[in-house]
């Protein structure tokens, strides 16, 4: 431990602690734009500049190792100059177009700006750069970037891809893909982690809410709005509710404020998924092939396979993921049983995700119309002006508005879903213990055996791409013997999707965040009504009706799909 | 001929010195020579490239038969260099770092070459040319024909 004075207040930090950190501890308030706890530490931005007392240079404070008995000032007039200074000169680089950027009011370095009270002081002289927007996902706009590598380091260092990165050197540095790749023929896997760290505009998703708003208009069309689980579980935070609040009910309630015709829960798609993918996975099990089975909800993770390990397609589950499945019954079944015609019917998916864009237009179907993610469907509800945190709550639709499957929002949930459908499915009895703790948590990769029916089941879990990367090494080397694994792009699982809300690094920690959705959707399972996937009404109903069983022709042509490989980089 | 790049990584101890075998290679640096690199050293290539694109000494364009670098250090850019090298510019039909269609000429401008007591000074391959006037140019290029 040592102890130091920062604003001539004491503290104790542990042994190489930052005085950023000793800061925090003391609620001293120090501005970063580059700083990400455990990520990013290169001190480019400036702005965390301290006074040591001693020293004749300001020091950046995530930076530096807080020593015994320094003092440290986080609030001198020279320190408010020189950041200034530095606000300035990030300033002069950048595009100052807030009024059409998505970030407008949720970007730190405005706020800073705003803070500091920076004017426009020097004139931007560099060239207007291209702006990125190759992809159905993402865009990157370089005229707003002020350099300072969070994302280039959560892709490197949390995804472990390293799709982009600084290219070049001192003034003509920009963020890009090798040789500057359009990022739509680059190996980028869509996750949207940089979109959750970039400080300004120059990373988001690409915004799809004009689309939706003119298909509501279109009294022709049927709009319907499906809400994947992790959304509610963090929608609720873009309206100043505290971290973990489960907004299910004002966001079903505020869907149809904004015209939608019907809310359905992608919990419902989550249970089918269950099913036809516990069956497949028996179907391996008894003829031992292609085995480990990995799951196929996470759209960044099949990218990830296709270009990065194709040899391995094989053994990703033909399952389409809930939204796909989710498009597909609404735009068959549902349509015949509302005898709707399929080509009125709108389908908007609402996901924390922003890969979730790119799966949509996958093999072709056309079964969804638009993807928009939990940031996007928040912006629609500010843009109406709806008093989201006085609505009444209110019930999703039905049938597709009950499920099994809120799990799925977690890193673990599929595992555990399919858990309980594949126990009782091979048992024929009731589980004694519902919970699968050993799948549950926020580790990157998780293992545990269970005995099912006499035979051992070999499953792990793995969030992170970073954290599939090593699994993935293990399962060639045959140095473990799974039998069921499930993978998720983002750490933690969907709760911590790109499409999910910004975190604002000054209040809170990432990992407290991700703890507060997680237990936010674990109470939720707790008091479902029904929490095992083939027990859901309407799925049996779907099944006895119109799908037959699990497996059967025509749940493989609507429910699987095919996987191809992909060029990392396409010519 | 990726042959020639395993052997290089086998003899070399850093990425910048397999970038500069490369480079001696071919004269430049492209996607598929250091797309199969990074494969090899199971690298992202945008990490290749990031270091690659940090350095001066590192090209990405092509090179030609004969490479023309003219000096833009500041004795030879006070005695006329960069209109030297406008002129290249006009005749080839090439501007700085790029290559002629026929892969004959390409044209670099250079830091100082150190040899300050002839400028301005172009070099074409090993050959150094001291005291180049403008209207001298067409008659050196033409040399290479």
């Amino acid at each position: 431990m040592v102890t130091l004075k920062i604003n001539d207040k004491e503290v104790s930090v542990n042994d190489g602690d930052t005085i950023l950190d000793a800061a925090k501890k003391l609620n001293i308030f120090i501005p970063t734009l580059c700083y990400l706890k455990e990520i990013n530490k290169v001190a480019s931005c400036r702005m965390c500049l301290v006074e040591i007392k001693g020293l004749p240079k300001l020091m950046t404070s995530c930076s530096t190792e807080a020593k015994e008995g320094m003092e440290v000032y986080t609030e001198t007039d020279k320190i408010k100059e020189a950041r200034k200074n530095n606000l300035e000169l990030l300033l002069s680089n950048h595009n100052k177009d807030c009024d059409n950027c998505l970030k407008n009011n949720q970007c730190k370095f405005q706020e800073l700006l705003d803070k500091y009270d920076i004017k426009e002081k020097y004139k931007n002289t560099r060239e207007k750069l291209n702006i990125d927007n190759s992809t159905t996902y993402l865009v990157r706009d370089s005229n707003k970037c002020i350099l300072c590598g969070r994302c280039v380091d959560v892709c490197s260092k949390v995804q472990d891809i390293s799709v982009i990165g600084r290219n070049g050197r001192g003034i003509t540095t920009q963020i890009g893909c090798a040789f500057e790749y359009p990022m739509v023929d680059s190996p980028c896997i869509g996750c949207g982690q940089c979109t959750l760290v970039c400080p300004t505009g120059a990373l988001t998703e690409k915004d799809d809410t004009k689309e939706v708003e003119n298909a509501i208009n279109n009294k022709d069309l049927h709009v319907i709005a499906c809400t994947a689980p992790a959304v509610r579980a963090a929608l609720g935070e873009e309206f100043d509710m505290p971290i973990g609040t489960n907004a299910k009910g004002k966001m079903v309630t505020s869907l149809r404020k904004l015209g939608f015709d019907k809310v359905f829960d992608v919990d419902f798609a989550a249970d089918l998924t269950i099913m036809e993918e516990v069956n497949e996975l028996i179907e391996r099990i008894k003829e031992n092939k292609n085995l480990p089975m990995f799951t196929s909800c996470s759209p960044g993770w099949i990218k990830y396979v296709e270009q990065y390990h194709p040899e391995l397609i094989d053994n990703l589950s033909t399952c389409k993921s809930p939204q796909q499945m989710m498009g597909a019954i609404l735009k068959t079944y549902y349509a015949k049983k509302e005898n709707i015609d399929p080509s009125k019917i709108f389908v908007v998916m609402i996901m924390p995700c922003i890969a979730k864009k790119f799966e949509r237009a996958r093999d072709g179907a056309n079964d969804i119309d638009v993807v928009l993610t939990t940031r996007e469907t928040a912006r629609m509800i500010k843009r109406q002006n709806i008093d989201f945190n006085s609505l009444e709550d209110s019930e999703y639709d039905l049938p597709l508005g009950i499920g099994a499957s809120v799990v799925f929002g977690s890193s673990g949930g599929v595992m555990e879903a399919a858990l309980r459908t594949l126990t009782e499915t091979l048992t024929n009895k009731p589980l004694e213990k519902i919970e699968f703790n050993e799948v549950r948590g926020l580790d990157g990769i998780k293992e545990a055996t269970y005995d099912v029916n006499g035979r051992e089941i070999n499953v792990a879990i793995v969030s992170g791409i970073k954290n599939a990367k090593k699994i993935i090494k293990k399962i060639k080397n045959k140095e473990v013997n799974y039998d069921f694994v499930e993978f998720m792009t983002c750490p933690g699982g969907c709760l911590n999707g790109g499409g999910q809300p910004y975190i604002d690094f000054d209040k809170y920690d990432v990992e407290e965040v991700k703890k507060l959705r997680m237990k936010c959707l674990m109470e939720e399972d707790k008091n479902l009504p029904i929490r095992k996937a083939h027990e859901n009404p309407s799925i049996k109903e779907l099944y006895k009706s119109f799908l037959d069983h699990p497996g059967s022709e025509l749940a493989e042509k609507l429910l699987h799909t095919k996987y191809e490989k992909r060029e990392k980089y396409k010519k | 001929m990726n042959k020639e790049i395993d052997e290089i990584i086998k003899n070399s101890e850093s990425l910048i010195e397999m970038l500069q075998k490369i480079q001696k290679i071919d004269g430049y640096l492209y996607f598929e020579r250091l797309f199969y690199l990074s494969e090899k050293l199971d690298m992202s290539l945008e990490d290749i490239y990031s270091t690659a694109t940090f350095y001066n000494g590192f090209s990405f364009n092509m090179k030609g038969k004969y490479q023309i670098n003219i000096c833009l250090g500041t004795v030879c850019y006070v005695k006329g260099s960069k209109e030297l090298s406008e002129e290249i510019s006009k005749i080839l039909n090439i501007k700085d770092g790029e290559c002629t269609k026929d892969g004959k000429f390409s044209l670099d401008t250079t830091r100082c070459l150190g040899c300050c007591s002839m400028a301005p000074v172009m070099k074409i391959n090993d050959d150094i040319y001291g005291f180049v006037k403008k209207e001298q140019v067409k008659e050196i290029l033409a040399k290479y024909n």
